[in-house]
């Protein structure tokens, strides 16, 4: 029974597990002056020898004419790197805070059956490209990295790390916005953050491989997928799950029939 | 029937598309103003070593290295409430002030640059180098109001003097005679703008309920002069005019010089 529990729910343990992890190695930082890593996800300074620094961030104050320092541009390059070769959008299920608010909601929604038919407005899951656009053209214009001053992910992270202000009505904001309002709608409608990484890591290793020959197309993974759409292939053919999935693994603790399971691209399918 | 259901699906793509236009031009709208409004930060102290306010706010990440590498805790990252743009360092020098470290710890650490040690780089020999000077800091200006401070009432009080790090240089005293009393002298303070670092040790110092002395910005605390004012008294102001009149005489133009005496015709 136990034993059952935790498989079904391994890759939501390890993602709570990395998730929390980081942010206690973070905060301790702050809190206990550690050096493993200093600062948050804009930049990190990691174990006083070298810097991580998010490429979205680096890009729009690229696009506002300031070109940053070495540090931050070789930590940019080394975060898309990762995640464009190896990880694919995995920043936003296995590393980001803002996740588990939008889990907790999602949570509570399918507790509570609070179904889309319920929502009283939708709109497209491809406006976040738009806002991705719109960030970095705005950037120049109003002199600041746009997003970075409404970010609501270095809002909670500094926030827990450093202080939030009334930075928490932002979150509770964006928590209700998931509720009451649109399923998924902060990650799977507006984050730029989230489609900048799926747009660059379209060719990543790693990524959930699908047998068409096991499915039984009981539908379970459609129920559970946060980006229902990159779930066209499922009981269609075999291939590699694309797009905006961000390697959450849900789907493969649902799948009964061993139809999903990570796997490493061999770029042919 | 075909051409007008092409019509009517052509009439449709446009609207869409003049839909999607308005919408995103209202969400730039927004967003732009919000993003202008939250960047707005004037009135801020900076670390030392800060650029330039507007080139700051562009280039700082928002990771807060530098307020983890500061030992005093002077450094805040700003929340929603801090009535500067969100995310970046500043300090409130009554609360915490800057101690001054010879090291300088916030300013290397910094990724992006938003903090360089070349603003503050130590002169050797009348060159920079790679050192940082925590003394050539400018992260603001003590402004004094005189009719808060105790000695300018005639009080003894030092306290911002006895602060300062810089200490007969940034702030000197001035000895007058208390025409009130006959017998006493007024130890006022006086600050110099030139020499001040804006650390902020005085205005924590200050005995006052609300501090006499307090640092403001150097952007707002300083004036200007302008170019047209020389100093007849100084060789190298002097150099100056001449600079300045060659500029002239390079550009006006005939048509400049007809405008400046045009006006003398007209009626009005």
């Amino acid at each position: 029974m136990m034993t059952n529990i935790i498989k079904r729910n391994r890759y939501l343990i390890l993602r709570r597990t990395t998730q929390l992890g980081l942010l206690i190695l973070f905060g301790g930082a702050n809190w206990w002056g550690w050096k493993f890593l200093m600062g948050n996800y804009s930049s990190a300074y990691v174990l006083e020898t070298f810097y991580l620094a998010d490429p979205h961030a680096v890009l729009q104050t690229f696009a506002t004419g300031f070109v940053m320092s070495a540090d931050a541009i070789i930590g940019a390059v080394i975060v898309l790197v990762f995640y464009a070769l190896i990880a694919g959008r995995s920043f936003c299920s296995w590393v980001c805070p803002i996740n588990m608010i939008t889990d907790l909601a999602t949570w509570m929604r399918k507790k509570w059956k609070i179904t889309k038919k319920e929502s009283f407005f939708t709109f497209s899951r491809k406006t976040r490209y738009w806002v991705l656009g719109l960030g970095i053209l705005l950037s120049p214009f109003v002199g600041v990295a746009a997003f970075e001053v409404i970010n609501p992910i270095t809002m909670l992270h500094r926030g827990i790390i450093f202080g939030f202000g009334m930075g928490w009505a932002v979150i509770v904001a964006l928590f209700l916005f998931d509720l009451l309002l649109v399923e998924y709608g902060w990650c799977g409608h507006l984050c730029p953050l989230g489609v900048f990484y799926s747009a660059t890591s379209r060719f990543s290793l790693i990524k959930v491989k699908h047998d068409v020959e096991k499915c039984t197309m009981c539908m379970k993974c459609f129920d559970v997928c946060h980006e229902e759409q990159v779930l066209h292939i499922v009981g269609e053919q075999s291939g590699f799950i694309k797009d905006e999935c961000s390697n959450c693994g849900h789907c493969i603790e649902v799948c009964d029939d061993n139809a999903l399971k990570f796997s490493i691209n061999n770029y042919k399918i | 029937m075909a051409d007008t259901q092409n019509m009517n699906s052509r009439r449709d793509a446009l609207k869409t598309m003049f839909r999607g236009a308005g919408l995103l031009g209202l969400g730039g709208a927004a967003w732009g103003t919000t993003a202008i409004k939250l960047k707005a930060s004037e009135l801020t102290l900076r670390p030392p070593g800060a650029l330039e306010e507007k080139r700051f706010v562009k280039a700082c990440i928002r990771c807060g290295t530098c307020v983890e590498a500061c030992p005093y805790d002077t450094l805040q990252l700003a929340t929603l409430d801090d009535h500067t743009a969100i995310g970046t360092p500043f300090f409130k020098p009554r609360l915490i002030p800057c101690y001054m470290c010879p090291d300088v710890p916030c300013v290397p650490v910094c990724p992006s640059g938003a903090l360089d040690v070349d603003v503050i780089a130590k002169q050797i020999d009348g060159i920079k180098s790679e050192e940082p000077d925590i003394n050539k800091a400018k992260m603001g200006i003590a402004m004094l109001d005189q009719e808060a401070c105790l000695a300018f009432w005639g009080i003894q009080c030092d306290a911002c003097y006895k602060a300062c790090p810089l200490l007969g240089e940034a702030i000197t005293l001035e000895f007058k005679r208390n025409e009130r009393t006959g017998k006493h002298a007024f130890l006022k303070s006086v600050v110099h703008c030139n020499i001040c670092t804006g650390c902020g040790l005085c205005e924590h110092a200050c005995v006052t309920e609300k501090a006499a002395i307090f640092v403001l910005p150097r952007t707002i605390a300083t004036g200007k002069v302008g170019e047209h004012y020389i100093k007849g008294w100084d060789k190298a102001d002097e150099e100056r005019l001449k600079n300045l009149k060659e500029e002239k005489a390079v550009k006006s133009s005939p048509e400049d010089e007809l405008n400046d005496w045009e006006y003398l015709l007209d009626d009005d």
